[in-house]
C-alpha cells in the first residue's frame, strides 16, 4: 500500500523495493512465464476483435448504470435478497457491520474482493469486534502479515514459500517445513474449521446479471462457493461498474479474463447465484443474501467522458503483469490499494489526489499495459490524463513550467540548446559524452553516460549536406526531433544519404521544433497544444509525400498524438489529420516505401541485434521491418531475449526515477550481451542515448547505433 | 456445429490439460464401479494427500478428529442406482451419504454427482448445484467423480447461454462451472492442486447406445 507523502519519500521506498532480491527474481521470472503462457492461452483467437467487444459491451453498460441497477434490484428482490446501495465506502462497511449486528454474527469468512479491500472492510468489521478470516490462500496470507495485495489476482507475489512457512508456523503453534504443496494443506485444513465455524460469508462480484438479478464470481481455490455456502448470510459487495445486462455479456468478459490475468482458459470455478438459495442450518431453509452496490465515485466516473473507459476493468491484473516498473518495485510501490497501471488511474478517483500524486508520476509511457488490457482501455494516456489533473489543481511544478514555456518558443529552446554546447565543454574533455555531470544531475544519474550535445547541430549542417536529386521517386520532408538534431545529426546524415541514393528529393522545414511529448509527459497539455501546432504548420502535407522521422518516439507522437491534441481546434484538426497520415518511421518508409533491396549492401556478416523501441513495436506496431532492414543489409541478426522490452529511458522518466530506469536499462544490456552480437541496434534516439551510455559505462564491448547508421555503413558504394 | 465425436475428444482435450482425469463409460454401472474401485485406492480420509503429516492448530486437528470412516457423497443419484452404489459401498466398508452433509464438514473421500452440461472448448463441467448437499459434496470432497453424459456436451459457454439464462430466470438457483480441480499459485506461483475443493477431478463421459 504506498502512501508516501513526498515524491522524495516515494522514490525513497522504490529504492528499498528494487533492493529486494527475492521480489526482483519472482518477478523476472514471472514477466517471462506470463507473457508465453498468455500468448498460449489466446491461440487461434482473435483478440482484437474480442477486446473491441468487452469494450462495447461494458461502455454500453456504463452508459445505462442506473437503468441495470433498478432492473437488478427487481430481479434480486424478486429472489427473496435484499439489495442496499452505498454512496460511499464508510456507508458500505456500515451497511455490512449493520447486517452481522442484527443478525449476531461473530465470525466472518470472506473470499477474495478487491472492492472490499478497496473499502477497508477488514479494518472495519474488525473495530466492531467480528473475527473476519479471508479464505482465499494469498489474501489469507497477506491478512495474516497485515500487508495489502501486492497484485490484483496474485496478492501475496512478493512472499517467498519461507516467509509462508514461517507465517504458517506462528498460526498452527508448529514449525512448518517451507514446501509449497504442504503449505497449500495446511491452509486447506485450518481454514475449513474457519468456514465450519462461520455466521455470515462475504464476497465480492465478478458479474451482476440485471436481466436474472444473478451475480457470477470466477474463481480457482473454490472459496468462495465454501464462502457462500456455509454460512447462513452472504454479503456480497459489488461495484456498480460490475453491472451487465445479460448472461451474454458476462460470459464473453470471462472468456477473456482468465486467460488475460493467468493464461489459463478458464477459471477452476465459476460460480452463478441467482436468490436465496437452500441452506440446512437456518429457519426456513433459506440463505440470508445481501447484496451492497458500492458507488464511491463510479457514477461521477461514468459520466466523465474522458475517464469514463476506466470502469470497464474486469480487473484482470495483466497491466501490472507486462508493466516493467511493476517488475522492478512490485506491487506496495505501484499501486495504493488497486495495482498496476489501472491502480494508478483510479486511486486518483477511488482514494484521492493525495495518494496518487506520486503514483501517477511512475509510469515509463511504453505502452505495455495498454497493448494488454482486455477492456481497450488508453491507459498511458489516462495516467497522463490524472497527472494534468493533479497539476492543474495543485500547481505546476517549476521545473515542468519552465520546460513548457521553453518549448513553447522553439527559437528560446534551441538558443539554450546551443549554449548548453558551450556549458558542457569543461566537462565533455573532448569526447562524446559528458564526463562529469553538471550539478542539476544527481550522482543516481550516473547510471549511464550522457551524450554531449554535438558541435554543429543538424539544422546548421543542413544547408552544405542538402543533396540534390533530379526526378525524385518521391518528395519527404524529414522530422529530426530534438535529441537528432542536437545530439545524434550523424545519424540524419546517414538516412539523408541512403534516401538519396534511393532518388528520394529530402527536405528539412526550418521551422520544426521538439515534437512535444516530453511536455505532455509532463503533464504540461498546453505546452503540448502549441507545439503540435508550430509542427504542423511548418510542414505542409500538401507539398511531401511523407513526412519521416528516425525517432521512435516523435513518430508515434506526431502520428497519434497529434489528431487527438488538436481534434478540439477548428483550425488545426483537419490539417493535424492530413499531417498524421503522413508521418512514418525510417524503417518503414525504406521497407515498406523504397523496398531497399539486399543487394544495395555488402555482406559484411557481422553480428547485429535489436532493440524494439516502444513506441515503435507498440506505439505503431512495427516489429518486422527493421529486423527485416538488418537482414537485408548482410548483417548476422542474432534476437535478444525480451526484444520488445522497453530499455527503461521513457525521456523525462529517466530523470525523475534513475534508479528505476537504471534496473530497466541493466537487464535490458544483459540480455543484449548474451547474444554474443557486435551491434546493438535500434530506431530511436532516446533509446540510443540510454542503451549506449549505459554499455559505456558497463564496459560491454558492443556498438550500440541507429538502425540509419547501419545501413550506411553497410551500403554498396556505387561507382560513378 | 462440431460432430459429436469431434466436441467429445476436444472436451477430453481441455479437461485433461488442466488435470482432470477423463474416462468413457458405457453404463451408470460402470461410472458407480469406477467411482469405487477408485474408492478403494485410497487410504480413509486421504490422509496423505490432504497433508495430516504436517501438525496443524488445535481447533483445526479438533475438526480432523470428527472423521474416521470413508465417506462417499451421491446427492443426485437416481433411486434406480443407489442399489448397486449401496451394495458396493456396504461390501467395502464405505459410508454413503446422500444427503446432510453439513455433518460431513470434516471431509468427504469422494462425491459422486452428475453434470448437467459440458463445455468442450475449456473442458468445463455445468452443475446445477442449487441443492446445498450438490455444492458441498463437489466442494468439501478430496476427489470429485462426475458422470456427464456425452450427448451435453457443447463447444462453447456462448452455445449454453439460451439455457442457462432460462434456467437463472427461475430463482432460485445456484449454478457452478467447474475446470479441473481446485487449484492456486498463490505461493510462489507454483501450481498446488486442492485447496479449498476437491485435490482431484475424475470426469466419467457416458455414452449410452
Amino acid at each position: 500500500m504506498q502512501e508516501a507523502k513526498s515524491l522524495k519519500d516515494y522514490r525513497q521506498e522504490v529504492g528499498k523495493a528494487l533492493g529486494n532480491e527475492f521480489q526482483r527474481q519472482a518477478m523476472d521470472k514471472f514477466a517471462v512465464a506470463y507473457r508465453a503462457s498468455r500468448q498460449k492461452a489466446f491461440a487461434g483467437m482473435d483478440v482484437a476483435s474480442l477486446v473491441d467487444d468487452v469494450a462495447r459491451s461494458k461502455d454500453a453498460a456504463l452508459s445505462e448504470m442506473d437503468a441495470l441497477l433498478s432492473e437488478f434490484k427487481r430481479r434480486a428482490a424478486e429472489a427473496g435478497v435484499t439489495v442496499h446501495e452505498a454512496r460511499t465506502a464508510a456507508e458500505a462497511n456500515a451497511i455490512i457491520a449493520r447486517i452481522a449486528r442484527d443478525n449476531q454474527v461473530r465470525s466472518v469468512i470472506k473470499s477474495k474482493s478487491m472492492t472490499a479491500e478497496e473499502i477497508l472492510l477488514n479494518h472495519h468489521l474488525e473495530a466492531e469486534g467480528l473475527e473476519v478470516t479471508e479464505t482465499d490462500l494469498g489474501e489469507w496470507i497477506i491478512q495474516l502479515r497485515h500487508e495489502g495485495p501486492s497484485h490484483m489476482v496474485m496478492p501475496a507475489i512478493h512472499l517467498s514459500r519461507y516467509q509462508v512457512a514461517d507465517l504458517f508456523g506462528d498460526v498452527t503453534g508448529h514449525r512448518q517445513e517451507a514446501d509449497i504443496e504442504r503449505l497449500v494443506k495446511v491452509a486447506r485444513r485450518e481454514l475449513r474449521q474457519k468456514f465450519v465455524l462461520a455466521d455470515m460469508g462475504v464476497s465480492g462480484a465478478n458479474f451482476a446479471i440485471a436481466d436474472t438479478g444473478t451475480i457470477g464470481l470466477i474463481t480457482n481455490e473454490g472459496n468462495a462457493r465454501l464462502v457462500t455456502t456455509l454460512p447462513r448470510i452472504h454479503v456480497a459487495l459489488v461495484g456498480l461498474e460490475k453491472l451487465v445486462p445479460t448472461l451474454k455479456d458476462a460470459l464473453r468478459i470471462l472468456r477473456i479474463l482468465p486467460r488475460n490475468a493467468t493464461g489459463q482458459a478458464i477459471s477452476s470455478y465459476v460460480t452463478w447465484i441467482t436468490g436465496t438459495n437452500e441452506c440446512t442450518v437456518t429457519a426456513d431453509g433459506r440463505k440470508q443474501m445481501h447484496i451492497v452496490f458500492l458507488d464511491n465515485g463510479r457514477r461521477a466516473l461514468a459520466a466523465d467522458p474522458v475517464f469514463a473507459q476506466v470502469l470497464r476493468c474486469v480487473r484482470c491484473g495483466a497491466c501490472a503483469n507486462v508493466c516493467p516498473v511493476y517488475r522492478m518495485v512490485g506491487g506496495h510501490q505501484y499501486g495504493h490499494i488497486y495495482i498496476g497501471a489501472i491502480g494508478l488511474i483510479i486511486t486518483y478517483f477511488f482514494h484521492g489526489r493525495d495518494k496518487a500524486r506520486n503514483l501517477v508520476q511512475n509510469c515509463i509511457n511504453c505502452g505495455a499495459c495498454k497493448e494488454v488490457c482486455a477492456a481497450g482501455i488508453d491507459l498511458p494516456q489516462l495516467i497522463k490524463e490524472v497527472h494534468a489533473r493533479v497539476q492543474d489543481t495543485e500547481g505546476h511544478p517549476i521545473k515542468s513550467l519552465m520546460l513548457a514555456k521553453v518549448l513553447k518558443s522553439r527559437k528560446l529552446f534551441h538558443t539554450l540548446l546551443r549554449s548548453a554546447k558551450i556549458a558542457q565543454k569543461p566537462v565533455t574533455g573532448g569526447t562524446p559524452y559528458l564526463r562529469h555531470l553538471p550539478q542539476i544531475f544527481a550522482k543516481e544519474h550516473n547510471f549511464r553516460a550522457l551524450p554531449a550535445i554535438a558541435k554543429t547541430p543538424f539544422r546548421d549542417r543542413w544547408s552544405r549536406i542538402a543533396p540534390q536529386v533530379s526526378s525524385p521517386r518521391c518528395r519527404v520532408a524529414l522530422f529530426s526531433g530534438c535529441v537528432q538534431d542536437f545530439v545524434y545529426p550523424g545519424q540524419l546524415e546517414a538516412a539523408v544519404k541512403l534516401m538519396a541514393a534511393e532518388h528520394v528529393a529530402v527536405e528539412f522545414p526550418m521551422e520544426q521544433s521538439c515534437c512535444g511529448l516530453p511536455v505532455e509527459m509532463m503533464a504540461e497539455k498546453e505546452a503540448a497544444e502549441q507545439v503540435a501546432r508550430q509542427n504542423v504548420a511548418a510542414m505542409d502535407a500538401d507539398c511531401f509525400d511523407y513526412i519521416v522521422t528516425l525517432c521512435a518516439s516523435c513518430a508515434s507522437h506526431l502520428k497519434q498524438a497529434y489528431p487527438r491534441i488538436l481534434g478540439k481546434d477548428p483550425v488545426w484538426s483537419a490539417r493535424a489529420v492530413d499531417f498524421a497520415a503522413k508521418v512514418l518511421p525510417f524503417s518503414v518508409f525504406m521497407h515498406d516505401v523504397l523496398d531497399v533491396p539486399a543487394t544495395a549492401f555488402r555482406g559484411s556478416g557481422t553480428k547485429v541485434t535489436y532493440h524494439a523501441p516502444c513506441h515503435l513495436c507498440r506505439g505503431l506496431g512495427v516489429t518486422e521491418a527493421p529486423r527485416e532492414l538488418i537482414r537485408r543489409s548482410g548483417a548476422a541478426f542474432l534476437p535478444a531475449d525480451e526484444e520488445l522490452t522497453c530499455c527503461g529511458f521513457g525521456g523525462t522518466y529517466s530523470s525523475k526515477f534513475p534508479e528505476i530506469s537504471a534496473q530497466i536499462l541493466n537487464k535490458k544490456l544483459e540480455d543484449v550481451s548474451r547474444t554474443g552480437a557486435d551491434i546493438l541496434v535500434t530506431e530511436c534516439p532516446g533509446c540510443v542515448m540510454q542503451l549506449r551510455g549505459g554499455a559505456h559505462r558497463r564496459g560491454d564491448p558492443i556498438a550500440v547505433m541507429h538502425l540509419a547508421e547501419l545501413l550506411e555503413r553497410n551500403k554498396k558504394t556505387i561507382p560513378g | 456445429m462440431e460432430e459429436p465425436h469431434a466436441l467429445l475428444t476436444a472436451f477430453q482435450t481441455a479437461a485433461e490439460n488442466v488435470s482432470a482425469v477423463v474416462s468413457r463409460v458405457h453404463s451408470m454401472e460402470a461410472a458407480i464401479c469406477y467411482a469405487m474401485e477408485l474408492c478403494e485406492t485410497r487410504e480413509a480420509c486421504q490422509l496423505l494427500v490432504s497433508g495430516c503429516e504436517s501438525r496443524l492448530s488445535d481447533p483445526a486437528e479438533k475438526l480432523c478428529d470428527h472423521k474416521q470412516t470413508k465417506v462417499l457423497a451421491a446427492p443426485l443419484i437416481s433411486e434406480e442406482d443407489i442399489i448397486l452404489m449401496g451394495t458396493l459401498c456396504a461390501q467395502n466398508g464405505v459410508r454413503l451419504v446422500r444427503k446432510g452433509l453439513r455433518d460431513h464438514l470434516a471431509g468427504i473421500d469422494m462425491g459422486f454427482t452428475i453434470a448437467d452440461f459440458g463445455i468442450a472448448e475449456t473442458g468445463t463441467l455445468v452443475i446445477d448445484s442449487s441443492s446445498e448437499d450438490v455444492r458441498l459434496a463437489t466442494m468439501i470432497s478430496e476427489v470429485h467423480v462426475a458422470v456427464l453424459p456425452s450427448g451435453r456436451i457443447r463447444q462453447t459457454s456462448y452455445d449454453l447461454e439460451e439455457e442457462l439464462r432460462n434456467r437463472f430466470g427461475t430463482a432460485p438457483n445456484y449454478y457452478a462451472f467447474i475446470t479441473g480441480a481446485s487449484r492456486t499459485a498463490d505461493i510462489e506461483r507454483v501450481l498446488a492442486l486442492g485447496v479449498h475443493g476437491p485435490l482431484e477431478l475424475h470426469i466419467l463421459v457416458l455414452e449410452e447406445d
